[in-house]
């Protein structure tokens, strides 16, 4: 079971349909998952996934960023999670990593910097952020955009974060994190 | 929240104004109106009869008309959005966007600009579900363009249904063509829904059609009580 977490700024929002139901679309055809929303993720609801993805939010919601501390669970949990924009962002500054003032909207060109089982070589790419992330020692950058860092992994963990949407344009990226072990 | 909607009077922003409207305040509509029927951005088939909706459903409509110039009508949707801004105080914008990047993106960087949340409720949303919510939720749409083969004067005028939407599927199989009109294969107009406190009856028409290109022009429609 993959957990899906929605990171937008209240528990059934406008935004649900927008940055949720993309991703679940993706994913229910293969694999069941619950979704959950950030301010009631649950010790039970991580033990029982095998994976997370954390969503994308409304281009001017920056409320995970202001609730750092909701996230802690990322630091220790053994199991592969995959942030998307807004869920990218806030992953890596639960580690620490500052971001970056980084407008993009719209169709993107993404080149791959490093070999990944998510993606490779260049391909164009759906972007809607305020904010990308510093390079860091905590994370190898994947891949990146003419403006910024696109793409990251932890270099211990099997945390991944793609700035652009893949439930957007580029699902089958969503299809290889699910097949991660 | 305060909203306003990016209203055509088609099914996609009439759909998104009701969902908006469960979750946030609606206050305005904001439509263009576009001169050019090729507009990239705006549904332009009975455009006009937003005035008569925005009375249906008692919203105050801030309407602007453009050009439709491919880049110029961008600054017009700019306008009417800063003009909604303004005058009713909104928030944020809400689309009936569905696939397009296009016209998604080009929203999103408007209100970026004047500083408004942006929502497209109905964003990846399956065609055949979105349909399907269409009927369940008791919308009266009738098709009042069609621009793609083998679609002809026969749909003109007739409203859709759940005999409709299984062919559209269908045709979606044989033809590629989107049973939702994504691709612009389709546009549709409102003429009643549960937000509207009247509904629109239609008192004359005309139909100007060739091969696999037509529209219903609604030349007289008045408000009845439901």
């Amino acid at each position: 079971m993959i957990l899906v977490v929605d990171m937008n700024w209240k528990k059934d929002s406008l935004a649900f349909n927008e940055f949720v139901m993309p991703i679940t679309s993706v994913i229910e055809p293969f694999e069941k998952c619950v979704v959950k929303h950030f301010s009631e993720i649950t010790f039970a609801d991580l033990e029982a996934c095998n994976k997370v993805v954390l969503s994308g939010t409304a281009l001017k919601d920056h409320s995970t960023l202001k609730q750092l501390g909701r996230f802690d669970w990322a630091k220790t949990l053994d199991k592969p999670i995959l942030g998307i924009c807004a869920g990218m962002q806030t992953i890596s500054q639960t580690f620490g990593v500052p971001l970056k003032t980084c407008l993009q909207i719209g169709m993107a060109e993404i080149s791959t910097l490093k070999e990944n089982p998510l993606f490779q070589g260049n391909f164009k790419a759906y972007t809607l952020h305020n904010f990308s992330v510093e390079p860091s020692q905590t994370f190898e950058t994947l891949a990146n955009s003419t403006k910024c860092i696109q793409a990251i992994k932890h270099k211990q963990k099997n945390i991944y974060g793609v700035l652009f949407h893949p439930e957007v344009r580029n699902q089958d990226i969503i299809l290889r994190f699910m097949k991660l072990i | 929240m305060r909203l306003g909607i990016l209203f055509s009077g088609g099914k996609d922003s009439t759909l998104a104004l009701h969902l908006a409207g469960e979750k946030e305040e609606v206050v305005c509509l904001i439509t263009l109106i576009s001169k050019n029927k090729e507009s990239y951005m705006f549904h332009t088939p009975n455009i006009d009869m937003t005035i008569l909706q925005a009375e249906a459903l008692s919203f105050p409509l801030v309407s602007v008309i453009t050009e439709g110039r491919k880049e110029e009508e961008l600054v017009d949707l700019e306008k009417a959005i800063a003009e909604a801004k303004a005058k009713f105080q909104i928030d944020g914008v809400v689309t009936g966007a569905v696939e397009s990047v296009y016209q998604a993106s080009r929203v999103q960087c408007i209100c970026n600009r004047l500083g408004v949340w942006c929502f497209n409720p109905l964003w990846k949303y399956n065609q055949k579900a979105l349909l399907a919510m269409l009927i369940k939720r008791q919308f009266r749409v009738m098709i009042s363009g069609i621009f793609a083969y083998p679609l002809d004067e026969k749909w003109l005028g007739k409203q859709i249904d759940a005999q409709m939407i299984d062919r559209l599927v269908e045709l979606q199989g044989q033809y590629g063509i989107s049973p939702s009109g994504e691709g612009g294969e389709i546009e549709t107009t409102v003429l009643d829904a549960p937000m509207f406190k009247q509904k629109i009856e239609i008192i004359d028409h005309a139909v100007d059609a060739k091969g696999n290109s037509g529209v219903y022009i609604i030349k007289q429609a008045r408000l009845v009580a439901k």
